[in-house]
């Protein structure tokens, strides 16, 4: 069932994105054989999907853990920017410390930044009732301004200062110094490919997470509260402590997200590195219908999205920001099935009474 | 004769069910309907015809498959096999949209209305008078005001007032209102009187034979045998899927009906043994109790339970029994007063505390709003409440087999019928999910039940079996409270009989000494 809500969001998404590009006076096939070889086509543009995947599986599972408590976590953006800032402040310091210890700390700091960036708007709704969706995203603003500002390279016209993870030796560049080599996330294949252990760490972090939810009292009663916080009351459960555990949970997977881009890929952190997550995790977590295989699938295949953008611009000349697009088709028809099963119906149907009127006229 | 008897308005037509002899054209029939879920045939070759004036009455048991047919024949559900005619003619490609085209209405179990909506814009919802495109509520407020004043007070309404504001007597009555507006002529009411008061079942009854006076054709779902005798004009048992016998209200008795429902001879009543009680176990000290919104629910109340009893608690819905209930429960804050549990003061111990610690088993009123989880399977539900103690979890780890093995035994030992321990029990009966909470609020090491409306929605035989067990709880020496706006089940096992009337207890007396006359004159607020 889930499967089959998956390959119809998909596949309803395709069809909608070939009529655009088609209006647009492109080559759908073109653009989406561009794709696939931008992403799939090599070893190395292989490589590069996979790596890409990781943030979005992370963030995926932030946005499925809130949804399981009944909470719509749309702070994914900022705690991935506070777990990067977290595990570059680690990562870029400590130049004593042995790697077996200097890594797990910076990730562990990356993991702690983005759990209180989630734990603030779990605690505000837990303790005054405003709602997470607010809160999260005005949180999402302070993380950006915040991030901007801890690397930012000060300037001398407005006379404001640099900020304290700031690299001086790059000048003007706001951008905080490399991570340490005793920090760096190693290599599982080294380059020209690159694919660092983060990436199986993050489907390990897809197996903790159904583990967590299946298998453990706290994913029980984070479930019942999410599904009937009344019954969870009667059921003497902590509906407001829950809220706040599920909030640091869901921030700490997302920070890890961002500890893990800033550790493994960039090896430091610059304010633009925090575009790559928005609200991609929303779309991965309906896509994914939070099940893990769904969720690392679904991620996957915004890894493609990413990764092929650029080649599929080159090839058919169709508009790389034509991406976002899909990625909303594929939010819209995961969001609503119905819509995409209305759509499949309807063009199967079309082309059965054109098939039929073909074989008439034949 | 007409053969199409369908009024072009409902109201406009004086057909007494008298008439309906000369009549011989159904004006539903249902032929051969079977309907198969994963496991289970819900529905076995199903005949059935309605005729316009008559009220059907289908009994069955919980889970015999009523509820399946009825959204079989309202376009919900597609059957398996077999056919619903209306007036004559097939219906095909079915939904709800075309059973309501066709002239039938139902009022499910659970409402279908919009709680932040007045009663108005409800019933015209779906319906909407337009001028021009643009709504026209003073037409439409003519209209139902017009179609409820045709009842001679029977469906008075206030219009303009809030569903969330109603009672849920008034919230059915809406819904009657919508079918009606709709030209309904097939009525389909699931358990209408599951969720009502008496007094809100008389009202109902009333309306029912008002409609069947018009012409309506009723079907009428229910387990309750006094119902059926007192408002059907036939009666259709289902058992297990397949209509096992017909009777008139004339010639049946309540046993006849309950042995064809059960398909064995249930006992209506209770064997009891004496018991002594014992220590003192529960004891409430001039109580008072608000609700949400300020007004004194529970008004100084005191009483006590002893172990090895059962204190009954009557009273007609809405005197308090709830809001007193939510307090012994940690449900809700209590203004004033004491309750003592076991001799420790719980006056502000949370539902936490109470139920986890204390072991207070409470057997909720409305198992919907709080007592289940429909989405989760049956063993989970069994252990809702229990998940944070051994042996279901181990250091916060949850102990998938010792999980099922209770489910095993809970689901044998109370007859819950599902097909499997991993069933969404949304999908169970209405009383087999009652018999789940039940079930699992019987748990060893109580030592308070608070059992409110423990039976309600559920059919004789499963009435036997949690009376039975509410009393093997108090022979086992717990201390048993059981709230109920049944008087019968009180009568039937308390030992004492408390009787609450708009926040007042205004009785306290050994159930020896009350019997079902004078019950009902307390429960009316006339103390003898
Ligand atoms: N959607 C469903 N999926 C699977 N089984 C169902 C579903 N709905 C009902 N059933 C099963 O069909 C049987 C008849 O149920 P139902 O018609 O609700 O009984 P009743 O209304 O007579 O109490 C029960 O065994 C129930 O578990
Ligand atoms: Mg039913």
């Amino acid at each position: 069932m889930a499967a089959l809500h998956m390959a119809t969001a998909v596949l309803g998404a395709a069809l909608m994105s070939a009529a655009l590009m088609a209006v647009l006076g492109h080559n759908p096939w073109e653009a989406f054989t561009g794709l696939a070889k931008g992403s799939l086509g090599t070893e190395r543009e292989l490589a590069v999907t996979v790596r890409k995947t990781a943030p979005f599986v992370l963030t995926g599972l932030s946005v499925t853990l809130a949804l399981k408590a009944g909470l719509f976590n749309f702070g994914t953006a900022g705690q991935f920017l506070m777990g990067s800032v977290g595990a570059v402040w680690m990562g870029i310091q400590f130049e004593a410390l042995p790697g077996w210890l200097h890594l797990p700390l910076a990730l562990a700091v990356g993991i702690g930044s983005g759990s209180v960036w989630g734990a603030i708007p779990g605690w505000l709704k837990a303790s005054t009732g405003s709602h997470e969706v607010i809160t999260t995203i005005m949180l999402n603003y302070v993380a950006a301004l915040f991030a901007g500002w801890t690397v930012f390279a000060g300037s001398s016209l407005s006379m404001t200062r640099p900020g304290p993870l700031w690299d001086a030796t790059a000048g003007p560049v706001s951008a905080s110094p490399d991570v340490l080599a005793s920090a760096r996330i190693p290599w599982i294949l080294g380059p020209p490919l690159g694919i660092h252990w983060g990436v199986a760490l993050a489907l390990l972090t897809a197996l903790l997470v159904w583990w967590l939810m299946e298998r453990t009292q706290f994913g029980f009663e984070l479930k019942t509260v999410g599904a009937k916080p009344l019954a969870a009351r009667y059921a003497g459960m902590r509906c407001g402590w829950t809220t706040v555990l599920a909030m640091t949970w869901a921030g700490g997977l997302a920070g890890l997200a961002g500890a893990i881009e800033t550790l493994g890929v960039h090896y430091k952190f610059a304010p633009e590195f925090g575009g790559g997550v928005g609200f991609e995790g929303i779309a991965v977590a309906l896509l994914g219908q939070g099940h893990p295989l769904g969720i690392v699938l679904a991620a996957l295949l915004f890894a493609v999205l990413d990764a092929g953008a650029l080649r599929m611009q080159f090839d058919s000349g169709v508009p790389s920001d034509i991406i976002q697009v899909i990625q909303t088709f594929i939010l819209i028809f995961a969001a609503a099935p119905a819509l995409a099963t209305w759509l499949l119906n309807r063009v199967s149907r079309t082309q059965r009474a054109s098939a039929a009127a073909a074989g008439r006229r034949a | 004769m007409n053969a199409a008897p369908v009024a072009k308005r409902i109201g406009l037509r004086h057909q007494s069910a008298g008439s309906r002899r000369n009549m011989p054209h159904p004006v539903l029939e249902v032929r051969g309907i079977t309907k198969h879920f994963p496991g289970v045939v819900a529905n076995r070759n199903i005949d059935l015809d309605l005729f316009p004036g008559e009220i059907l009455a289908v009994l069955g048991e919980n889970g015999a498959g009523k509820s399946t047919l009825m959204n079989i024949i309202y376009g919900l559900h597609p059957p398996t096999s077999g056919s619903v005619r209306v007036g004559g003619r097939q219906l095909e490609c079915r939904s709800p949209r075309d059973a309501i085209a066709a002239g039938i209405a139902m009022v499910h179990q659970h409402f279908h209305l919009v709680p932040t909506m007045t009663v108005l814009e409800n019933i015209v919802l779906g319906a909407e008078t337009t001028r021009r495109g643009v709504l026209d509520p003073a037409t439409a407020e003519r209209d139902v005001a017009e179609l409820c004043q045709r009842f001679g007070g029977q469906l008075d309404i206030n219009l303009q007032a809030m569903i969330d504001d109603l009672p849920v007597g008034m919230r059915q009555r809406v819904e009657i209102v919508k079918a009606l507006y709709r030209r309904a002529r097939i009525l389909v009411l699931d358990e209408p009187t599951a969720v009502l008061t008496p007094q809100e079942t008389g009202s109902l009854f009333q309306i029912m034979r008002g409609l069947r006076h018009q012409g309506t054709g009723i079907i009428f779902i229910t387990h309750k045998l006094k119902e059926v005798l007192d408002v059907a004009d036939r009666i259709a048992v289902l058992r297990r899927g397949a209509v096992v016998g017909h009777a008139r209200p004339g010639a049946t008795t309540e046993q006849a009906m309950a042995t064809m429902m059960v398909g064995r001879v249930p006992s209506l009543t209770i064997p009891k043994t004496t018991v002594v009680p014992g220590p003192l176990m529960l004891e409430v000290d001039t109580l008072t109790v608000h609700r949400d919104d300020g007004t004194t629910a529970v008004d100084r109340i005191s009483f006590k339970v002893h172990q090895g009893e059962i204190l009954g608690l009557a009273g007609v819905q809405g005197n308090g029994q709830t809001e007193l209930i939510g307090a012994l429960t940690g449900l809700r804050p209590v203004s004033s007063g004491t309750v003592r549990l076991n001799g420790r003061d719980t006056t502000h111990a949370s539902a936490r505390r109470l139920g986890r610690e204390g072991d207070t088993g409470h057997i909720p009123e409305d198992r919907h709003t709080h007592g289940m989880v429909e989405s989760f399977s049956v063993a989970q539900n069994l252990v809702l409440n229990l998940c944070n103690r051994p042996p279901f979890t181990r250091w916060g780890l949850l102990r998938l087999e010792a999980i099922r093995a209770h489910a095993g035994r809970k689901v044998a030992d109370f007859d819950i019928r599902t097909t499997s321990l991993k069933q969404p029990l949304g999908s169970l009966s209405g009383g087999n999910q009652q018999k789940l909470v039940v079930a699992r609020e019987m748990r060893d090491g109580l030592q308070l039940l608070i059992a409110n409306q423990p039976t309600r929605g559920v059919d004789v035989g499963s009435v036997e079996s949690i009376h039975h067990h509410i009393v093997q709880q108090r022979n086992a020496g717990r201390a048993v409270l059981l709230a109920s706006y049944d008087p019968d089940e009180i009568l039937a096992l308390a030992d004492r009989i408390a009787v609450m009337f708009e926040g007042r207890l205004i009785s306290l007396s050994p159930a020896a000494q009350v019997d079902r006359n004078r019950l009902g004159l307390l429960m009316a607020g006339i103390p003898a």
